[in-house]
């Protein structure tokens, strides 16, 4: 050993880190049988789209609006931008529904439940300051509507939409970290405790522990979710 | 030129040139686009849920009789 007194909070971070997260589980080998199915495919499909809107954005920020408004490759990741949120909802909504219709909150999971509960929350907001955040008279339509919606439940000026520099912030700064920090929390938590069995699969293993003889396989196991 | 070309094919297939479809069912309004998304949604799950993955039925099989848990 290096000679680290045991009090170090180094040690202990490690410690504590490696213990929730052992190695072998944060990057295991393969994934259990049942995870082949197309079903599983969009969680790792709405990650990849918040890359492709992470890129997108950060090249649209660093070349500004008359960029993205006046030149054709300005258009160009201007449409990768709007189009890769479609997706990244599009796939995020399809993810939501099939944990919630196999329970995925099971076996511990509630936090994993949670943390991706409230990623959609967050990237709801993300995106609707995105579209008031493009410089135009679309903008100009969302923004005075969503005023009349937020004014109508109190928010008042704290959250301001016709506010670009405000909207502009948080669009590019604030919420994008919220949003990736709660998707690295919940793959982290994900990987913590293993992708969800189907429901199937969690009765077998429960009548196999209390000692009777289990059911069985059912003809479509590993394929179907 | 293409450019052109190009807009004037799409905007016969898709002509944007006009107030949006509105969906409204009772209290329910929804723009049209809206409503397709939506409805290819759930098309997109439950196709996710019928359509066998490729090799899982192999890998299945592979896993029984290798006698893995």
């Amino acid at each position: 050993m290096s000679g680290a007194p045991e009090s170090s909070w180094t040690v202990k971070v490690r410690e504590k880190a490696v213990e929730a997260l052992p190695p072998e589980k944060l990057l295991p080998d393969g994934q259990p049988t049942y995870v082949a199915s197309w079903i599983y495919v969009f969680g790792v499909a709405s990650i990849a789209s918040l890359v492709v809107i992470i890129t997108s954005g950060t090249i649209l920020a660093l070349k500004g609006p008359a960029w993205w408004h006046y030149t054709g490759v300005g258009h160009f990741f201007n449409g990768i931008h709007m189009w890769s949120v479609e997706l990244f909802f599009f796939v995020m909504v399809v993810h939501l529904w099939g944990k919630y219709w196999m329970s995925a909150w099971r076996g511990g999971r509630a936090r994993v439940w949670v943390t991706g509960a409230i990623t959609f929350l967050v990237a709801v907001p993300t995106a609707l300051t995105g579209y008031v955040s493009q410089q135009n008279f679309d903008a100009q339509w969302i923004s005075t509507q969503a005023k009349d919606g937020l004014n109508s439940v109190g928010v008042g000026a704290f959250f301001n939409v016709t506010n670009f520099g405000q909207m502009y912030s948080y669009h590019v700064l604030l919420l994008p970290i919220a949003v990736v920090v709660l998707v690295s929390a919940h793959v982290l938590l994900v990987r913590r405790h293993g992708v969800v069995p189907p429901i199937e699969l969690n009765a077998r293993l429960a009548t196999a522990s209390a000692g009777e003889a289990p059911p069985p396989p059912p003809a479509a196991a590993g394929a179907g979710s | 030129m293409i450019h052109a070309a190009a807009a004037a094919v799409l905007g016969a297939v898709f002509n944007l040139n006009h107030p949006a479809h509105v969906v409204h069912w009772h209290f329910i309004k929804l723009p049209l686009a809206n409503v397709i998304v939506i409805a290819l949604m759930l098309v997109a799950f439950a196709v996710a849920i019928a359509l066998p993955f490729p090799g899982a039925a192999r890998r299945a099989a592979a896993r029984r009789g290798g006698g893995a848990s």
